[in-house]
């Protein structure tokens, strides 16, 4: 390979990287260096800790076939608006309270997900009705009015983004920097290190093929050094968000299962080919139901963050929450067709959205204006991505 | 002499890695019904989609001169325009549209602001009565059946003002009655002037039919025969279509046959869509330990949709039948039973129905036994790895890397990697349909070996092929396939290309014979 192809390769893989680290300098240079603030770094993760959440669980549904949720927003706000009944109007504690929104995302989904997967209903449709159907009875369980959840302390703290909502400083925040956030940094690099040598030694000890030993110390070196730098900005403002260990446990928990498990395998086959897939005694319809109801589960976790954000629960929120969880998705290099895409890349796609967003708002740009502009990135992450895979051919041939 | 209507010069056309055509010549007269015979993958088909514009100037070399001038179509309309309308095997028909929107779709009565319905469906009803078709042109597609559907597409051709008709395989889902119009139908147009180009796997037809018969083998243009003339016989036909010489080009092999493995009785499956039609019907079979088994027939036969009802009821409607394997009676019901059974179907189609092109050659190695590499659910990637470069290394793939996506890889490496796959989910009996189509020589060769290679391990194999060569150079025996019935079974020995053609003819005319009584 010449050295062309070598830097043409490294763009291709790491388009979205590049394009998140540009965008960053870009609005840097604009906002003279607001945007990296430690508080804006900090809010940047608690404003879109549901969009982590709900981009993890769309993925999922994209991999099956460029099948997308517009059910998620309503369903967010239903099982908000039941939670915060429940626990204010009915007084359940908060610990129930999370299991029945948990158990009744999931059963949301697993409704969804059994005409999308056994009766084969388009999932446009039937998400689309679901869309109505939990905005409605958001409505109907709120009766119309804002319930707020102020009082649920222990609640709002564990899931929310708001002023108290974070880890303490078991070390008494000296000198304003937060302690246990710079150790709980150190820690996160040492593991990832530490994951990342072992399993180099353990493949070359059974002489597997492993990295060449440049590119893979230099992308350690950076990844240890963003979170370095990551969690020097938290630690300079409150430290790390609680919600910011949530959206690490989603991303954990889902990039293990989509890249290590049989089951994770699943998605990217049915979506890769599904008559390849059933013919290799792969039961697709399974698959399917899967990756609603999972939707669901994650839309129920993300209604929680949502309305221990805002301490309470009103029928609009939830609005537009799918469409900022698929274009997540598709910036981030899952492709419209499915079968491609993954949990970090769809984590990228999520950051780039919400740096353009805080990013615009530090400039003061206009509304509506940022939405244009969103609107036109996303068209043009999905552009580059289909005439990349037609090797570059930009109008289709018409056959 | 009448005058020659259309030329076809030294046409050549490559596909990446295949000669598809070579060299070839075709004239036919003004006014006459030409037929093109020969096997499957001959070439006719590529040929008329050479003439129609498919395939556009440039993409070829030769020339083609059609009514004196030499013609450069770059698509279906340029032929089109001149009065050159094809008619594919496989209907394209819009089955919720009616007679006449499909008859005139792409070439609508009106203007692009208006469509003049009146136009549309009285013309429609007029064309349809030319080809004595006695339907209302309002009638929805889905309504009429597959012989009428057929006649839908002479009379859409009729609307498009063709002057060279071109019909491919057009009563290859007809039966005797239908047929028997249809063939009517083209001697009448040829009374009226209408030239036709028909290609057809049935000969009683062709002889039929046809004025003029050229035989295409391998790319080439063997000979054209004249009605009249020359010996027209079903015998000289074939003689023709088989002719060539078997070469060494098939591995040696120490058969070593076992037990009966593998035994299907009166197995029956209908259409999947069109319920009523039968795909085969009543087939009884068995396979030995170590055999490799051929089962010929032509396109259409009903073979894949026989293995691909096997293995797991993949394919078709009510099927009922018997599945015995090593002297117990097996149930598959999905294709993980075939699996776990040891069963292994092995697609013709690999990249519709086989691989994952987006994905590296090891997800594919391993999709159809994950079992084998994972441990409660999570995937030991290095064993993953591991497994997929040993298949590599044995089947000798050719690629830099198992990371490397499917879809780069030539047609003979893909379909290695598809061996590889199911030869990893370690079956007893593997069905092999189409296992060399689209692949060079080469590689067809190292296929024959590891197909070798498994029936000496003790495995069987059960081999689908539409090249005659290709089973009488592998098979220890051959069952002979025709209108979804085995017509016929022959040892390895006493097979030749001759017998097989005849008793796919024979048995095809049979059936023909039959259903029409």
């Amino acid at each position: 390979m010449n050295s062309k192809n070598k830097v043409l390769d490294f763009v291709n893989k790491y388009t979205m990287v590049i394009a998140l680290v540009l965008v960053i300098i870009f609005f840097s240079v604009q906002t003279g260096g607001a945007i990296l603030y430690p508080s804006n770094v900090s809010n940047l993760i608690s404003q879109n800790a549901y969009v982590f959440v709900l981009a993890t669980g769309m993925l999922l549904c994209i991999l099956t076939g460029g099948n997308i949720d517009l059910s998620v927003g309503s369903v967010v706000c239903f099982v908000g608006s039941v939670g915060a009944t429940l626990m204010v109007t009915n007084k359940i504690s908060a610990p129930v309270a999370v299991i029945i929104m948990f158990v009744l995302g999931t059963l949301i989904g697993a409704w969804q997900a059994f005409w999308i997967a056994y009766v084969r209903i388009p999932p446009f449709i039937v998400t689309l009705s679901g869309m109505l159907i939990f905005r409605g009875l958001s409505n109907v369980v709120l009766d119309g009015m804002t319930v707020s959840i102020q009082d649920c302390t222990g609640f709002v703290k564990v899931f929310g983004g708001g002023a108290n909502c974070y880890v303490p400083d078991f070390f008494g925040n000296p000198g304003g920097i937060n302690v246990t956030c710079i150790i709980a940094a150190c820690l996160a690099i040492a593991i990832y290190v530490f994951v990342m040598v072992s399993n180099r030694l353990k493949r070359k000890k059974k002489q597997y093929e492993v990295e060449k030993f440049g590119p893979w110390c230099a992308k350690m070196v950076v990844i240890s050094a963003a979170i370095a730098v990551f969690g020097v900005r938290l630690a300079q403002y409150k430290g790390i968000p609680n919600v910011l260990l949530i959206v690490v446990g989603v991303i954990v928990i889902y990039s293990y299962i989509t890249s290590n498990t049989t089951t994770g395998r699943y998605f990217y086959a049915v979506g890769g080919n599904e008559k390849a897939t059933k013919l290799s005694g792969i039961n697709t319809n399974k698959v399917y139901f899967l990756a609603y109801t999972n939707m669901g589960f994650l839309a129920a976790l993300a209604g929680m963050i949502t309305i221990a954000r805002m301490t309470s629960a009103q029928p609009t929120y939830g609005q537009n929450y799918e469409m900022d969880a698929i274009a997540s998705c598709f910036i981030g290099g899952a492709s419209a067709y499915g079968g491609i895409g993954t949990v970090p890349g769809v984590i990228i796609g999520a950051l780039l959205m919400g740096v353009i967003n805080l990013g615009m708002f530090s400039m003061g740009v206009d509304q509506n204006m940022q939405k244009v502009v969103k609107g036109l990135v996303l068209l043009a992450a999905v552009i580059f991505d289909v005439v990349s895979k037609r090797g570059g051919k930009f109008v289709a041939k018409n056959t | 002499m009448a005058k020659i209507l259309l030329e076809m010069r030294n046409i050549t056309k490559t596909f990446p890695g295949v000669k598809a055509l070579d060299n070839v010549n075709l004239q036919v007269e003004e006014g006459e019904i030409h037929a093109l015979v020969g096997e499957n993958g001959a070439g006719k088909s590529t040929l008329m989609k050479v003439l129609s514009g498919i395939h556009p100037y440039g993409s070829y070399e030769g020339q083609i001169f059609y009514d004196g001038e030499e013609c450069h179509f770059t698509n279906t309309k340029d032929s089109e325009r001149k009065g050159i309308v094809i008619i594919h095997q496989e209907l394209a028909l819009v089955p919720y549209m009616t007679i006449g929107e499909n008859m005139f779709l792409g070439n609508e009565q009106g203007s692009s602001f208006k469509i003049n319905w009146n136009e549309t469906f009285g013309k429609g009803n007029e064309y349809l009565r030319i080809v004595g078709l006695s339907e209302s042109s309002r009638t929805l597609i889905k309504d009429i059946g597959v012989g009428k559907q057929q006649l839908v597409e002479i009379a859409k051709a009729l609307a498009k003002h063709a002057k060279l008709l071109i019909l491919d395989e057009p009563t290859s889902s007809l039966n005797e009655s239908e047929s028997k119009h249809l063939l009517d139908l083209m001697l009448k147009f040829k009374e009226e002037g209408m030239t036709s180009i028909i290609i057809s796997h049935k000969l009683n037809e062709v002889s039929y039919v046809a004025d003029k018969i050229t035989v295409i083998r391998d790319g080439s243009t063997i000979e054209t025969l004249t009605k009249g003339v020359d010996d027209c016989s079903e015998a000289r036909i074939i003689k023709g279509m088989v002719g060539r010489e078997l070469s060494d080009r098939f591995p040696k092999r120490q058969s070593n046959i076992g037990e009966v493995c593998l035994e299907v009785r009166n197995w029956n499956v209908n259409h999947p869509l069109y319920t009523e039609r039968k795909i085969v019907n009543d087939v009884s079979f068995n396979v030995k330990k170590g055999e490799v088994l051929g089962i010929s027939g032509l396109m259409g036969a009903g073979r894949t949709e026989l293995a691909m009802s096997i293995f797991g009821k993949s394919y078709g409607e009510a099927i009922h039948g018997t599945i015995i394997k090593d002297g117990k009676e097996i149930h598959l019901n999905s294709v993980e039973d075939a699996i776990r059974n040891r069963i292994a179907y092995v697609t013709e189609d690999r990249k519709g129905n086989g691989l994952i092109l987006s994905n590296p050659i090891k997800i594919n190695t391993t999709l159809a036994n994950l079992k084998g590499v994972s441990n409660h659910g999570v995937i030991d990637r290095d064993k993953e790895y591991k497994v997929a470069v040993d298949y590599k290394e044995k089947l000798r793939t050719k690629t830099p890397s198992v990371e490397q996506l499917v879809g780069n890889l030539s047609g003979g490496n893909q379909q290695k990697v598809l061996l590889a796959k199911w030869m990893f989910a370690d079956p007893d009996i593997l069905i092999l349909d189409e296992p060399t189509r689209g692949i060079d020589v080469g590689a067809k060769y190292e296929i024959y070996c590891i197909i070798n290679q498994l029936v000496s391990e003790g495995k069987s194999v059960i081999m689908i092929s539409s090249e005659m060569p290709e089973l009488l150079g592998m098979c220890d025996r051959i069952y002979v396939m025709s209108e979804g019935k085995f017509v016929g079974e022959l040892s390895g020995e006493e097979a030749t290309q001759e017998k097989i053609m005849e008793m796919i003819i024979r048995g095809a005319d049979n059936t023909v014979a039959n259903s029409a009584s």
